[in-house]
């Protein structure tokens, strides 16, 4: 499975293993990680599960779809790596993914 | 007119479900004074979610009650349109005597989108720091003023106090006349001849004077060379808005004025009353007060501040195998689509440790989510961890008078008595 490794606005680290398929946001929830709320439970209608993706890993996401950046465009404190973790989904490919998150979920 | 403060909800049920389910007709300002809407949205979620009402006081109007539905038609605002030129966001909207007024969330992107972001700012992560410590002193003294063994309407001394008090710290309004914003607010929401005003014409005088107030703010803000971090400088400085028509400046203060200001104070209202009513989880909530967040929530979704949005639909759609069609008004109803068991457990019980507390859709979804909703956390998070340091209980002492609004979920007063200081 791959690793994600997730790192809170205060500096802590949690590396955890998610399931293929899954959605980044799902991998932080299921796993108790703090800092992502994702209330409206991965619909790309609210911005609570904002990340900051490293750009290493930023070609090898799909393109964010118009609904995600009208989102993000609502959310404070976003950067050109910022991403909505829900729209994100776990792939092979993502293996190691390093994700920031803000400092608090709006 | 004698009206019950609440109404026998058995009775209710009995009502709902000996209706034809043609003729349900959710929208009546009498069951929301009375809290027996209940058993009709309870009937309309498993028979008839999406649901068509041909005749009410606010014409034809669908109703979509079930949570994942009601977030499908709040995402789509590409069909569901919120421009007030159709009718805006309230059912009422549009009739012969309301023309909704211009207002971002009563428009479509980009206007929307534009306006929006220039307020924004008010609501960032550091201003909410700014505003935590000046919360808390004000909800310290407001408490500290409260009386001891005597019963007093928890409305006006507490949640009426505390929200005004944020709200004209946002606008920087002058603080001795904050209680304007109160009045104001109330008699944008209210309806004719229940209560507050008797007749239209009443509620436009009131909005003269409410408009030239803040006219003036603006004149005084507008000139000034200092960069002010409040709401008019804000709309008054920024290119987007600066130039903006005076109608459609107050269009804006009234959507923040109301929008910053009862829902909030109606969930601190609705907090004390649900505690009341489950006293097994006010106990819990006194033996864990770490559970506070989690509690602001619960009530968040139990109270449901504002029962419904509404959205015109701008082409035919079939939803759910119904045929909307072009123009029709579609009421998404939050008070029901909060009690939808398919997607929220035990939806009728309010339970202060819920496991995904956050699950609601009181803020609503999509474009339009509601802006301000971590500052109106902040603000029942700060009064409830003041309020424990004071008082081991509120107790209420009769029924709250509830509001006679289908859109504003909320009380005009609720008696409360608190007999001890810790």
């Amino acid at each position: 499975m791959p690793k994600i490794r997730y790192i809170e606005h205060n500096g802590k680290e949690h590396e955890v293993e998610v399931p293929l398929g899954w959605s980044v946001m799902e991998g932080a929830v299921k796993n108790l990680i703090p800092g992502i709320d994702a209330d409206c439970g991965g619909a790309c209608a609210c911005a609570t599960c904002h990340v900051f993706v490293d750009p290493a890993f930023e070609a090898r996401i799909p393109p964010k779809s118009d609904m995600e950046e009208t989102m993000l465009d609502f959310a404070p404190e976003t950067a050109a790596n910022s991403r909505l973790s829900c729209q994100i989904k776990v792939t092979a490919e993502l293996d190691g993914l390093v994700v920031r998150m803000p400092h608090s979920q709006h | 007119m004698n009206i019950a403060v609440k109404g026998n909800l058995e009775e209710a049920r009995d009502a709902a479900y000996a209706l034809p389910l043609d003729q349900i007709n959710p929208a009546q300002g009498i069951l929301f004074q009375t809290d027996t809407m209940w058993p009709y949205f309870e009937r309309l979620r498993k028979e008839d979610p999406v649901h068509y009402t041909a005749d009410s006081e606010f014409g034809p109007y669908w109703s979509i009650t079930k949570y994942n539905d009601i977030m499908a038609v709040d995402t789509n605002h590409q069909v569901f349109s919120s421009d007030f030129t159709y009718g805006g966001i309230t059912i009422g909207g549009g009739q012969a005597n309301f023309e909704p007024l211009p207002m971002f969330i009563a428009m479509d992107p980009p206007r929307h989108d534009i306006q929006r972001k220039v307020v924004t700012p008010v609501v960032s992560p550091a201003n909410l720091e700014y505003l935590g410590p000046i919360i808390r002193e004000r909800a310290g003294k407001i408490l500290d003023s409260l009386p001891i063994g005597e019963p007093f309407d928890w409305v006006d001394k507490v949640s009426i106090e505390l929200t005004t008090m944020t709200l004209a710290t946002l606008f920087d309004f002058p603080f001795e006349d904050r209680r304007k914003l109160t009045y104001w607010s109330d008699v944008v929401t209210a309806v004719p001849g229940h209560g507050l005003i008797d007749t239209f014409e009443q509620k436009m005088e009131v909005f003269q004077e409410y408009h030239a107030y803040f006219t003036e703010l603006w004149n005084q803000r507008v000139n000034s060379t200092e960069t002010k971090g409040d709401l008019i400088s804000m709309l008054a400085h920024n290119p987007a808005t600066r130039n903006m028509a005076p109608r459609e400046y107050f269009g804006n203060v009234v959507l923040l004025t109301v929008g910053g200001n009862d829902t909030t104070r109606n969930t601190i209202t609705g907090s004390v009353l649900a505690l009341n009513q489950n006293p097994d989880q006010y106990q819990k909530l006194r033996d864990h007060p770490e559970l506070i967040p989690s509690m602001v929530s619960e009530t968040i979704r139990w109270q449901t501040p504002l029962a419904h949005m509404r959205r015109t639909a701008v082409q035919d759609f079939e939803f759910r195998g119904k045929q909307i069609k072009k123009g029709d008004k579609v009421v998404m109803w939050y008070v029901s689509g909060n009690r939808d068991d398919e997607v929220i457990e035990r939806p009728n019980d309010y339970i202060v440790d819920r496991e995904n507390p956050r699950r609601h859709i009181s803020f609503g979804f999509g474009i339009h989510r509601c802006v301000g909703n971590r500052l109106a956390e902040l603000q029942l998070q700060i009064i409830w961890e003041e309020i424990f340091k004071r008082f081991p209980v509120i107790e209420q002492v009769a029924e709250p008078k509830r509001t006679y609004s289908t859109f504003v979920k909320g009380y005009e007063h609720f008696h409360v008595v608190i007999p001890k200081r810790n």
